[in-house]
């Protein structure tokens, strides 16, 4: 089944084309990774998808409904974790939680149910009643991810989470991601780490407001006969560094 | 250096330029301020609503009920036999003003006995209804010389100085330039340097050859030119619009203006480097200069009506000082003669708010 | 709704934990109450007096002792030159200058007319006024009981006995007068700014955008968002009416349950022009200047310091438009002069209508905005 399907989604600002004409199909369960230097459209594109924007042109479907007749019900099933933290610093975990979990509609046994179930999965049981503002910014981003699925969306939108976390903490974020999509939630990460990339299964490459690469790490690495991801996309953006340059 | 701080200056000003909703409020409320509340704030009386209890009209109530229609300043609105309706036109606000005959007033005129007429007013607005009693025995006297012609023993001529017309906006034009320079000068300067505190960037610049007092003094530049900007703009909106008078020396106002300036920015500044978050600069501010440059400076309310722990507080204040400063060139057309005192007191607290400023920000670099 | 209250849990938890706000919500009422009811006053109590004096004479010394006997003036200066006295004007060691020409007790003893000239400085514009009258008046005194030649019209001079009563504020006390229209702005401040700038916070930081993401309802979300603040402000304002009552003593004429409900139905009109500022603020600092300075236009224009009815007509047209000029009239009706609901009705129902008509237009925008 797919999750997200995207044809030809366009955002114009003014004159200028920020997304322009992008077309992919996400499966269900996936781990797909969005690609592309800062500038190139990803958070436009992903604010698209979660409602955020209207697009110029195009269609998407997102979980089956489309992003724009049918915003009420795309919003109803799934999970985002903006780029700019977004839990209540003023508030507790718990708090956070219960908030989050109020209005996505879960009943208060299924919030206190979820409640426990995440702060033990986070390690976070001890620090329940502290203020989430209070707490590291690794910790912070993992209980925004796990806050974005308490009510188990059956896809979840990630812009940039892992920005400025250390390498041990990344690496644990990943392996939530990877529990996510076991338990079949569909996971469209945007990242610019490309390193990152090699932890989807299938990547796509933004530049300049296009796809310019889709598939999976390895097939990429193959068809450009790269080492890294890092090194494809190096590829694929030079010729657009040295026309500028 | 000097480039360095050219460059400082210059990214402020970016900053200022592009902020364009603040932009605009900040020089578009001086403007707004002195057109609208210059045509509209009034002290003035005009159109006293009379209610009448005339038990029992002759000729005499009649005469002076008649006068009263008679006089523009007054609009009859309501005339009865007896006070039962006049309580609920009061609290409607529909009366001003009551004047209650006896039943038998032109007896009692005839008699040789002042006849009693009893006058009440609604003085919930002390002010206006001490002014309005006086107003209503001016037309009762007027009234009472018709019955009786005599000579006026004495003759009160008056002048009011420095204010002929005694127009409120000549009045608070002054108040509203300290009021603009507190505004710009303090509440933005506070704002601007406690939100690159909060941001982190202002470590930066302390990491960075410039030493603090370059720092502050890049920071408060914009905004003593853009409160400057602001005087002008207010000044010449009075002076256009309501020709409100300018006796005395422009390069003198902008000397105290600019002297206030400087205070005023010195204490952002100072709010600023013990406050940890935006919101509490700009609470802070506006609690520690508005409210007391409104208040305490003898904008609104004269000092010499305050009571007297307020009017030794009111010393403090510099905005104060500076009224009177910008009244007396403004009004009187005097100069440094007659107001040193108050130009050195600014000048003293403009010192010491320079020092205080810069070692707010020393502590940070020890 | 069980979201409502959530999200009501939600601001609560917010608003408590800010001790900044907490501190400032307290103190300001106290505050404003303590230093603007002292300092709001247009009374002078004693004015100071040069005395230029031409005359020398016994009716123009009586003359001077009158006024400074009233306890209203106090002689500073006297000489006989005009420009001496003009220098002391100039400077500010006297307030006014009391002229009586050469001829004065020559005149009145004659029985005809006598002049004096009394020149003040009218920078104050109120307070000069206030002193003139107080003056003129006791001249005006001094006149019909000065010594002079009897004649008929003498013998009746006052014809008409006026007893004058001042309804509502018998002592004059101009406190209680400012503390209603202060309670006012108490409250226009904390549902408008506070209100801005709650909800434009939410803009700058990321959790408004974080909720348009979530199936939470808009209007669920406003009402969240007001709802507290409403709260809060009837809390300032009955701390308010406490502080007044109890340590100023201002009366409280009428119905406090009148009170509260006239204020009820202005918030609608306050929350709702907070919440229409945060459609077009994008930044904290952004929404407290534009709601600054729209909430000082509102509070000036609406007779709190100085009375709608002179100002000019078109001035007046706007101030009907204007909620705290309605709120104002009610709250000085209800506290100073004891009136019930039917003599506030007019008032109550314009207040309701501008509050709808503001809140709607307000949840419109904000609609718009954020979809």
């Amino acid at each position: 089944m797919t999750a997200i399907a995207v044809r030809g989604l366009t955002r114009r600002f003014g004159n200028f084309t920020a997304v322009n004409g992008i077309s992919f199909d996400v499966g269900a369960g996936e781990v797909f990774g969005f690609l592309g230097a800062n500038g190139a459209g990803k958070t436009t594109a992903i604010r698209m998808l979660v409602g955020l924007l209207a697009p110029s042109a195009g269609e998407a479907t997102v979980a089956g409904f489309d992003v724009r007749t049918q915003a009420e019900d795309v919003r109803r099933n799934i999970g985002y974790m903006s780029q700019r933290f977004s839990l209540y610093g003023d508030l507790t975990v718990r708090e956070n939680i219960t908030l989050y979990g109020s209005i996505y509609g879960l009943t208060r046994a299924a919030i206190a149910e979820r409640t426990t179930t995440l702060l033990q999965a986070l390690a976070l049981t001890q620090q329940s009643d502290a203020l989430v503002g209070s707490l590291p910014l690794g910790w912070k981003q993992k209980l925004a991810f796990s806050v974005a699925l308490v009510h188990s969306p059956r896809i979840v939108f990630l812009d940039e989470p892992t920005g400025g976390v250390d390498p041990i903490t990344r690496r644990q974020f990943w392996e939530l991601i990877y529990s996510a999509a076991a338990a079949g939630t569909t996971v469209f990460v945007t990242t610019h780490y490309m390193d990152e990339a090699e932890y989807c299964d299938r990547v796509s490459i933004m530049v300049d407001g296009r796809i310019a690469a889709l598939g999976t790490p390895r097939a990429l690495k193959e068809q450009f006969a790269a080492p890294s991801i890092d090194e494809v996309f190096v590829r694929l953006a030079r010729p657009v560094a040295e026309s500028s340059a | 250096m000097r480039a360095a701080l050219r460059a400082f200056v210059v990214k402020e000003v970016h900053h200022i330029l592009r902020d364009r909703q603040t932009l605009t409020i900040l020089l578009l409320m001086p403007l707004v301020q002195v057109v609208l509340f210059g045509f509209a704030l009034r002290s003035d009386v005009r159109d006293i609503r009379v209610a009448f209890v005339d038990p029992s009209p002759d000729h005499a109530t009649i005469a002076l009920r008649n006068r009263f229609a008679a006089t523009h300043r007054f609009q009859v609105v309501a005339t009865s036999a007896n006070t039962h309706g006049l309580e609920p036109l009061f609290q409607r606000g529909a009366a001003d003003i009551a004047i209650i005959f006896p039943p038998d007033f032109a007896a009692q005129l005839q008699s040789g006995e002042p006849a009693r007429l009893l006058l009440a007013s609604d003085a919930s607005d002390p002010n206006t209804g001490t002014a309005m009693q006086g107003y209503a025995r001016a037309v009762i006297v007027a009234q009472e010389a018709e019955w009786a012609p005599a000579a006026p023993r004495i003759t009160v001529e008056s002048r009011m100085r420095f204010n002929p017309t005694l127009e409120s906006v000549n009045l608070f034009v002054p108040g509203l330039i300290a009021l603009v320079l507190t505004l710009v000068s303090a509440l933005m300067t506070a704002i601007s340097l406690s939100r690159e505190k909060e941001r982190g960037t202002l470590e930066v610049l302390f990491v960075s050859p410039l030493r603090p007092w370059q720092i502050i003094l890049g920071k408060v530049l914009p905004y003593l030119a853009l409160a400057f900007a602001n005087v002008l703009t207010a000044l010449a909106a009075a002076w256009i619009v309501f020709r409100v008078p300018f006796q005395g020396s422009l390069v003198l106002l902008l000397f105290a203006s600019t002297v206030y300036a400087v205070i005023s920015l010195g204490i952002g500044v100072v709010i600023a480097a013990h406050t940890t978050s935006q919101r509490a600069a700009m609470l802070g501010t506006l609690l520690g200069t508005m409210l007391p440059s409104t208040l305490l400076s003898g904008m609104v309310f004269p000092i010499a009506s305050m009571p007297a722990p307020l009017a030794v507080v009111s010393n403090i204040v510099p905005a104060r000082w500076f009224i009177v400063i910008t009244r007396g060139i403004m009004l009187k057309g005097v100069g440094v003669t007659y107001l040193w005192r108050e130009l050195l007191v600014l000048g003293v607290m403009m010192l010491v708010l320079m020092l205080l400023a810069t070692r707010s920000f020393k502590p940070r670099l020890a | 709704m069980r979201l409502l209250a959530v999200l009501l849990r939600k601001e609560f938890a917010q608003i408590l934990r800010d001790k900044l706000m907490m501190r400032q919500m307290f103190l300001m009422p106290v505050i404003q109450l303590l230093v603007l009811s002292s300092a709001a006053t247009f009374e002078v109590k004693t004015a100071n007096v040069y005395v230029v004096d031409r005359d020398q004479s016994t009716a123009s010394r009586a003359l001077v002792q009158r006024l400074q006997a009233s306890g209203r003036f106090r002689v500073r200066g006297a000489s006989p030159s005009m420009s001496l006295a003009n220098e002391a004007l100039l400077a500010r060691s006297v307030g006014m200058i009391l002229s009586i020409p050469a001829d004065f007790e020559r005149e009145l003893t004659r029985g005809s007319m006598s002049r004096v000239q009394l020149v003040l400085n009218a920078e104050d514009g109120a307070a000069a006024g206030v002193t003139q009258s107080y003056a003129a008046q006791i001249i005006r005194a001094y006149a019909s009981d000065a010594p002079g030649p009897p004649t008929p019209e003498r013998e009746r001079s006052v014809l008409v006995d006026v007893r004058v009563r001042g309804w509502y504020n018998p002592t004059l006390d101009y406190r209680d007068y400012m503390v209603p229209g202060i309670l006012v702005q108490l409250v226009t401040v904390i549902g408008t700014l506070l209100t801005a700038m709650n909800i434009v916070r939410e803009k700058e930081i990321g959790t408004l955008e974080q909720l348009s993401v979530t199936p939470l309802p808009r209007a669920t979300f406003v009402a969240g968002k007001l709802l507290p603040l409403w709260i809060i402000a009837m809390v300032e304002l009955a701390l308010g009416l406490v502080v007044a009552r109890y340590v100023f003593g201002v009366p409280m004429v009428g119905s406090l349950l009148l009170v509260f409900f006239a204020a009820a139905v202005y918030l609608l009109a306050a929350l709702g022009i907070g919440l229409a500022v945060s459609t077009i603020a994008q930044t904290q600092q952004q929404a407290m200047f534009v709601t600054f300075f729209i909430v000082m236009i509102y509070l000036l224009m609406s007779g709190l310091f100085t009375p709608v009815r002179s100002m000019p007509d078109w001035a007046q047209w706007m101030a009907q438009l204007n909620p705290v000029k309605h709120f104002i009239e009610i709250m000085r009706a209800v506290m100073l002069k004891g009136a019930g609901l039917a003599e506030v009705s007019r008032q109550l129902g314009i207040l309701a209508l501008i509050g709808t008509a503001v809140l709607s237009l307000a949840i419109r925008q904000h609609d718009r905005r954020t979809s």
